[in-house]
C-alpha cells in the first residue's frame, strides 16, 4: 500500500474535506452526484478510520427507464403515434401508408390496437384508418418523462404496473449524508505505514503519524509446506507403540504369496476372503517360491514349516482337528497383493520361533507396523482399494484375556479413546476374537473401532513357537480415526490424487491425547 | 459375515421374554451376534409384514444360518434349556433308504450324503426358513454350491433305494423344478443360460463329460446336482416325509452341511431331533457309510489352559456348567486337570482347545473377566530405519514449504507408462490379474504419476503447486521368495507458470544437504561422508552427489538430469529431475509447466 501524502487537488477525499468545510452535514446526492459508489464508499472509509468525518448510510430505491421506456418518453406513445400519424391526414391511411409514416412497424401494430381500444381512431368505409378525436392526451408519454426526471412517481401502483409493462426498472440507490468528525482537517496528515530501519536510524519515528492498522484482517499467508493428515495420525499412533516398547516391522512387500497371506494364517483355501472380488492377485510376476531362506544367515527349516502348515490344514495337527480339506501347494504359490499386514507379523512371528532368549526360549516381543494394505473392494464414500493398518502384536508367556484388554485400554486410551467394550468375534486366525467398541457421544451408539484376539496355536505352533507362548494381536485402519477426529465422511477427500491440497495444506496439528 | 432375517415377534416368542431394542442390542452384543436392523418402526415396511431383525451371524457358525440356530442358541446361552440331543432313528441297516453310488461320479462330484425328516409339520414360517437354511449354506459354506449342494424332496413320491450316478447329459431326460417341459442335460444348460438365479452355476458343471444325477429306483431323476430338482419330487408345505440328498466335492463340508441341516430341522419332526439315517453304498471309493454322521466329538480339555488364559480360577465343575451356555456338553473328568467337552455335531466350528476357551470367556462375558497387567515382560522400542530416514526428509520438504501428499499405489498402465513416455520393458512392473477397473492395473513404479494427478486435481488451488511424497514403489524381482520388492522413493513436483526447474533442483541440494552422515567416531567428522553438491567434468573420488545432463523422453530437451551419489567410492545412479515434457502435461491434462524429481532412498541408508 502506498503512503498518503497530502491529498492533490481533485482527490475526492479532498474534495469532500473542502465541501464539508463549507456545509456540514451534506448529502453525496448533491454535493458528488458524478462519483462513483466505490470510490466514494473508500474516501469516507479512510477519512472515517480516521476520526476526521463520520457518516450515516441511506438507501432508497429509484426507477429508471427502460429502452422502450426512453423511446417513448422522447417520441410518445405507440398508440399515441399512430394518432398523430392520422389526425394530420385528413383522408385517412392504409396499414401501409401508416406504416411508411411512422417508419416503425412494431409502433404501428401495437399502437393501432390500443388506439382503437382508446377510441381515438376509427375506420374508414373504404378500410382505412383515421382520426375519430381532436385531440388526445398521452399519459403515458407523461409519466415516462416524470420518471425521467425525478427517477420516481408520486403513484406505487402506476409504478409497479410499469413495472410490468417492463417500461421501467427499480434500482437501489445507496448515497451518504457526511458529517464532521472529531479530527477534522482540509487534509489528511502525512502517515507512515510502517515503523523502518531508516526511521530508527533518523529518529522520523519520534514524530511521524502512523497509519492505522487494520486488526480485522488476517495476517500474510505464511505459504507453509505441511504433512499430510494421514501420516500426522500415524505419528502420534507411532509414538504411542515406542511409548510402550514396541518395534516397527518392515513392511516393505505390496506383494506377498498366498502363502503368507492366507495359509500361514490359518486361513483356509476355500475362505472368501480369497475369492478375486476380495483379493488382488498378481498375473506377473507369476508364482512365488515356496517360503525359503532369503540369505545364507538363515537357517530356519523352511520345509518343515510348510509341510507344518500342509498337516494342520488338512488333517489336524496341534491338538487341532484341521479343515480337513485337500490342500494345495500350488494355491499358497499364487502372488496377492497382501490383504492386511498381518502376513508381515506371521513373518516376523515365524523369525521370533527360531530366535533364543537367556533360557533358550523365543523371547518376548512386542511389534508394530502402520502401513498400505489392497483389498479389490468397490470404490465408495467408505472403501478405497488402498487403506493403511495400523498392526500391533504382543508375544509373551502366561497372557491373559484380562490383560489383553487392560492393554487395549491403555492403548487406546492414549488416543482419546475410553470406555472400550469387548464382543466376541470370529476372525480365522485369532481365538478368541475381540473386537473393540467405544461409546462414541457425537452418534450416542457404540462403535467397532479395531479387532484384536490371541492368534490360533495352529498358527503359532506350526511356525515353532512354544506351546506357552501366546500372542496378541490387533488392528485398526488408519483411515478410520483420523477421519473421526477431522470430520471426514468420504475417505476419498484423505487418500489419493484427489485430495485437496488446501485442506492438508490447513488441517491442525493432531493431538490424540487431548480430549 | 452373513446376515439372517428373522421374524421379530416370532423370535421373542421363542426366546420367551420381551425385549426392549437395548435388551436384545446387548444379549447379541455379549453373545457375539450383531442386531444390524430392527424393521419395527421402519417406515418403508409394508403394513401387512410382520417386523424383521436382521441380524449378524460370525462367519463360521454356520449352524445359526436359520431362525431356529438363533432362537436355539440364544436359549441355551441364557440358560433356558439345554442342547439339543440329536440322535439317529433306531433302524436296522437291511431296512434303511440306500444311495448306491456309481464310481463315474468321482470325475464330477464324488461325495453324496443322504437323510430322512420323518413325519415333519411345516408351517408357513418354517418351510420357508427351510428353504432359507439351504440358499445360506449353498451361499456361504458351500461357496456357491462349487463345494456342496443339497436337494430335498418329497419322499411319498419316489422310491428307494436310490442310485447317484454321473451320466453324459445328453442321457439325463427330466422336468426341472417349477417346468413343465422334459429336457435332457444339454437342453436344461441352454435353458437356464440366461437364468438370473440358477445360470451362476450352470459352470460348476457345464463342461463335464458327465453330470451328476440321483435318481430313485424307477429311474426317476430326482435332482441334477448342484444346479436343481426334479419337478416330480418337489417338496410342498404338506410333504410330511422329506428325503434330503446332499452332493459334494469336499467331504468335510459334506458332512457338516448334512448335520446342520437335519440337526435344525429335526425339530419339527414328530420325535423331536431324531433323525432317519441312509446308507451311502459307495464300494468304489471305500466312502460306505451311514449318514448323516452326527457325531459328537468329545475333548479332554485343560482346566489349567482354560483358567490361565482367560484370567480365571473356576472349578472344572463351575468350568463344565459355563460350556453348556455355549452348547456343549462338558463334565469334570477322573483326572481333575481335565474337563470332558462334548461338542456338539452342529458345532463345526470348534477345531481346537482355543475354541472352547473362547466359549468360555464369552459364557463368563467377555466385558466381565478380571483384568490384569499387559505387561509380563520388559521390551524395548523400535524405529524402523527407512521410516525414519524417511521422517527426516518430509519434515525438511514440509519445511522448506513444501506440501505432502498421499496419492495411491495402484495405477493405470498408461499412467504408469505411455502418459510418461516410458516403456514397459516387462521386467519391472508388477500387474493386478483381476482389477475391477483400469484405474488399479499395475503396482506404480515410480511416484510421479501419483504426484502428477494430484496437481491435476488441484487446479483450483492458487499457483505455484509445490508437492511431494516419500513412499514405497514396488519392481518384480525373480531372485527373491515373492518375486518382487519394495522401494521407497522420494519426489516433488513443481507446478506454475514457470517450469521451477530451479525450485526443484533447490530442493534437491538442501534434502541432500540434511542428509549428511555424520560419523562422530571419526576425525574428520562431518567432512568425512558429506554428500556435497558438485559439478565436474571429472568428479573427485570423494563421497559425495552430482548431477549430469540427460535425454529421457518423459522430460524436455535440455532441461533433465540424472542425479547421482557416490558412497564409499561406488556410483549409483539414484533418480533424475527435469522439466516435464509438454506431451506428458497434454496426457495429464496439465495446461502449465511441471518440474518433478524423483531418487531412490535406499542407499542412504
Amino acid at each position: 500500500m502506498a503512503s498518503s501524502a497530502v491529498s492533490p487537488a481533485g482527490d475526492l477525499t479532498s474534495q469532500i474535506l473542502q465541501a464539508l468545510d463549507q456545509a456540514s452535514p451534506l448529502l453525496s446526492t448533491e454535493a458528488f452526484p458524478a462519483a462513483g459508489f466505490v470510490e466514494l464508499k473508500a474516501a469516507l472509509d479512510r477519512l472515517a478510520s480516521r476520526d476526521m468525518v463520520r457518516y450515516d448510510t441511506l438507501e432508497r430505491e429509484e426507477a429508471l427507464l427502460e429502452p422502450e421506456g426512453e423511446q417513448i418518453a422522447a417520441n410518445g406513445s405507440h398508440e399515441a403515434r399512430v394518432f398523430e400519424a392520422l389526425r394530420t391526414a385528413v383522408e385517412g391511411l392504409t396499414v401501409q401508408e401508416l406504416e411508411k409514416a411512422i417508419g416503425d412497424k412494431n409502433v404501428v401494430k401495437i399502437g393501432q390496437g390500443k388506439a382503437f381500444k382508446e377510441k381515438w381512431i376509427s375506420k374508414t368505409k373504404d378500410g382505412k384508418f383515421k382520426a375519430a378525436s381532436d385531440s388526445i392526451q398521452d399519459v403515458t408519454q407523461e409519466q415516462m418523462q416524470t420518471i425521467q426526471k425525478t427517477r420516481t412517481y408520486p403513484n406505487a401502483k402506476i409504478l409497479a404496473d410499469l413495472k410490468k409493462r417492463k417500461l421501467i426498472r427499480m434500482q437501489k440507490i445507496i448515497s451518504f449524508k457526511i458529517h464532521k468528525s472529531a479530527h477534522f482537517a482540509l487534509a489528511i496528515p502525512e502517515e507512515a505505514t510502517d515503523l523502518t530501519a531508516d526511521m530508527i536510524t533518523s529518529g522520523a519515528w519520534k514524530t511521524a503519524t502512523f497509519k492505522p492498522y487494520n486488526f480485522k484482517a488476517l495476517g500474510a499467508d505464511q505459504q507453509a509446506g505441511a504433512l499430510h493428515p494421514l501420516n500426522k495420525v500415524r505419528s502420534e499412533l507411532r509414538q504411542i507403540f515406542f511409548e510402550m516398547g514396541f518395534e516397527e516391522m518392515s513392511t516393505d512387500k505390496f506383494v506377498e504369496s498366498a502363502f503368507w497371506n492366507f495359509d500361514a494364517l490359518f486361513v483356509p483355501q476355500q475362505h472368501p476372503a480369497r475369492d478375486l472380488q476380495d483379493t488382488f492377485y498378481v498375473s506377473d510376476p507369476k508364482l512365488a517360491d515356496k517360503p525359503r531362506a532369503e540369505s545364507a544367515e538363515d537357517t530356519k527349516d523352511y520345509e518343515a514349516y510348510w509341510k507344518n502348515v500342509q498337516a494342520v490344514h488338512q488333517d489336524g495337527k496341534y491338538g487341532s482337528i484341521g479343515y480337513r480339506y485337500p490342500w494345495s501347494g500350488d494355491e499358497t504359490q499364487k502372488l496377492v497383493l497382501r490383504t492386511h499386514t498381518t502376513a508381515i507379523s506371521a513373518n516376523m512371528l515365524h523369525k521370533l520361533a527360531s530366535q533364543k532368549g537367556p533360557d533358550g526360549r523365543p523371547p518376548p516381543a512386542r511389534y508394530f507396523s502402520i502401513d498400505r494394505v489392497f483389498r479389490n473392494e468397490t470404490v465408495d464414500a467408505t472403501h478405497l482399494a488402498e487403506f493403511h493398518q495400523v498392526e500391533g502384536v504382543i508375544a509373551d508367556y502366561n497372557l491373559t484375556l484380562g490383560g489383553l484388554m487392560e492393554f487395549m485400554d491403555i492403548f487406546f486410551g492414549k488416543m482419546g479413546i475410553t470406555d472400550l467394550r469387548y464382543k466376541p468375534a470370529y476372525n480365522p486366525y485369532t481365538e478368541p476374537s475381540m473386537e473393540i467398541f467405544s461409546y462414541h457421544k457425537g452418534l450416542g451408539k457404540l462403535v467397532e473401532i479395531g479387532n484384536s484376539g490371541m492368534f490360533r496355536p495352529e498358527m503359532l505352533e506350526a511356525m515353532g513357537l512354544p506351546k506357552d507362548m501366546r500372542v496378541f494381536g490387533w488392528g485398526l485402519s488408519l483411515e478410520r480415526p483420523t477421519m473421526i477426529k477431522y470430520g471426514i465422511s468420504n475417505i476419498r477427500e484423505l487418500l489419493g490424487h484427489k485430495v485437496d491440497l488446501n485442506f492438508v495444506q490447513n488441517n491442525p496439528a493432531v493431538r490424540l491425547d487431548k480430549v | 459375515m452373513p446376515t439372517i432375517n428373522v421374524d421379530k415377534y416370532a423370535l421373542f416368542e421363542e426366546l420367551g421374554q420381551q425385549f426392549t431394542a437395548d435388551t436384545f442390542q446387548e444379549l447379541c452384543f455379549d453373545f457375539g451376534i450383531e442386531l444390524d436392523k430392527d424393521t419395527e418402526d421402519d417406515p418403508a415396511r409394508p403394513k401387512d409384514q410382520a417386523p424383521e431383525l436382521a441380524i449378524e451371524i460370525p462367519a463360521n457358525r454356520y449352524d445359526m444360518l436359520c431362525f431356529e440356530g438363533i432362537a436355539m442358541h440364544l436359549n441355551v446361552f441364557r440358560g433356558k434349556h439345554p442342547t439339543p440331543n440329536y440322535k439317529l432313528a433306531d433302524i436296522p441297516e437291511s431296512k434303511m433308504q440306500s444311495i448306491t453310488v456309481t464310481k463315474e461320479t468321482a470325475d464330477v462330484r464324488p461325495y453324496v450324503a443322504g437323510a430322512i425328516l420323518r413325519n415333519i409339520k411345516f408351517t408357513d414360517a418354517t418351510y420357508k426358513s427351510f428353504i432359507g437354511l439351504q440358499d445360506k449354506l449353498h451361499m456361504n459354506l458351500a461357496r456357491q454350491r462349487t463345494l456342496v449342494s443339497i436337494g430335498t424332496h418329497d419322499l411319498d413320491t419316489i422310491q428307494g433305494p436310490f442310485t447317484y450316478e454321473a451320466l453324459p447329459p445328453k442321457d439325463i431326460n427330466f422336468i426341472p423344478l417349477n417346468q413343465t417341459q422334459k429336457m435332457n442335460g444339454e437342453e436344461l444348460m441352454a435353458f437356464y443360460d440366461q437364468d438370473k438365479h440358477l445360470g451362476r452355476f450352470l459352470h460348476i458343471i457345464r463342461d463335464k463329460p458327465v453330470y451328476p444325477v440321483i435318481f430313485d429306483s424307477n429311474k426317476v431323476v430326482c435332482s441334477l446336482p448342484p444346479i436343481i430338482n426334479g419337478e416330480h419330487s418337489k417338496i410342498t408345505l404338506d410333504t410330511t416325509n422329506v428325503f434330503i440328498e446332499i452332493t459334494a466335492t469336499d467331504q468335510t463340508k459334506l458332512d457338516i452341511v448334512c448335520n446342520i441341516m437335519v440337526a435344525m430341522f429335526s425339530k419339527y419332526c414328530e420325535e423331536q431331533f431324531t433323525i432317519e439315517p441312509v446308507k451311502i453304498i459307495s464300494e468304489h471309493n471305500g466312502t460306505t457309510r451311514i449318514t448323516p454322521s452326527l457325531l459328537a466329538r468329545t475333548m479332554d480339555v485343560e482346566v489349567y489352559y482354560l483358567n490361565k488364559t482367560c484370567g480365571l480360577e473356576e472349578t472344572p465343575k463351575a468350568l463344565c456348567k459355563l460350556l453348556s451356555k455355549m452348547a456343549y456338553t462338558a463334565q469334570p473328568s477322573e483326572d481333575p486337570a481335565f474337563i470332558k467337552v462334548t461338542v456338539p455335531p452342529t458345532r463345526a466350528d470348534v477345531l481346537h482347545a482355543c475354541d472352547v476357551m473362547e466359549d468360555v470367556a464369552i459364557a463368563y462375558g467377555f466385558n466381565n473377566l478380571p483384568r490384569s497387567s499387559p505387561n509380563q515382560s520388559v521390551t524395548i522400542g523400535k524405529p524402523l530405519l527407512i521410516n525414519k530416514l524417511t521422517d527426516i526428509i518430509r519434515t525438511e520438504c514440509a519445511m522448506a514449504g513444501w506440501v505432502e501428499v498421499m496419492p495411491l499405489i495402484l495405477c493405470s498402465h498408461e499412467e504408469n507408462f505411455e502418459w510418461l513416455n516410458r516403456v514397459d520393458d516387462g521386467k519391472t512392473a508388477i500387474k493386478l490379474a483381476n482389477p475391477k477397473t483400469v484405474e488399479y492395473q499395475v503396482v506404480r513404479t515410480s511416484l510421479l504419476p501419483g504426484l502428477i494427478k494430484t496437481l491435476r486435481e488441484n487446479k483450483s488451488v492458487k499457483l505455484p503447486l509445490m508437492i511431494t511424497e516419500a513412499s514405497d514403489i514396488a519392481v518384480k524381482d525373480e531372485t527373491l521368495e515373492r518375486k518382487a520388492r519394495n522401494e521407497r522413493h522420494w519426489a516433488a513436483a513443481f507446478y506454475g507458470k514457470t517450469s521451477g526447474f530451479e525450485v526443484v533442483h533447490g530442493l534437491l541440494d538442501r534434502v541432500l544437504s540434511m542428509l549428511r552422515v555424520a560419523f562422530i567416531t571419526r576425525e574428520e567428522g562431518l567432512k568425512g561422508k558429506s554428500i556435497d553438491f558438485e559439478v565436474k567434468e571429472n568428479p573427485s573420488p570423494e563421497d559425495g552427489y552430482f548431477i549430469e545432463e540427460i535425454n529421457e523422453p518423459t522430460f524436455f530437451p535440455g532441461r533433465a538430469a540424472a542425479i547421482f551419489v557416490r558412497l564409499d567410492g561406488k556410483v549409483t545412479r539414484i533418480g533424475e529431475f527435469g522439466v516435464l515434457h509438454p506431451s506428458v502435461l497434454e496426457k495429464f491434462e496439465l495446461k502449465y509447466p511441471v518440474s518433478t524429481l524423483e531418487i531412490n532412498l535406499e542407499v542412504f541408508l
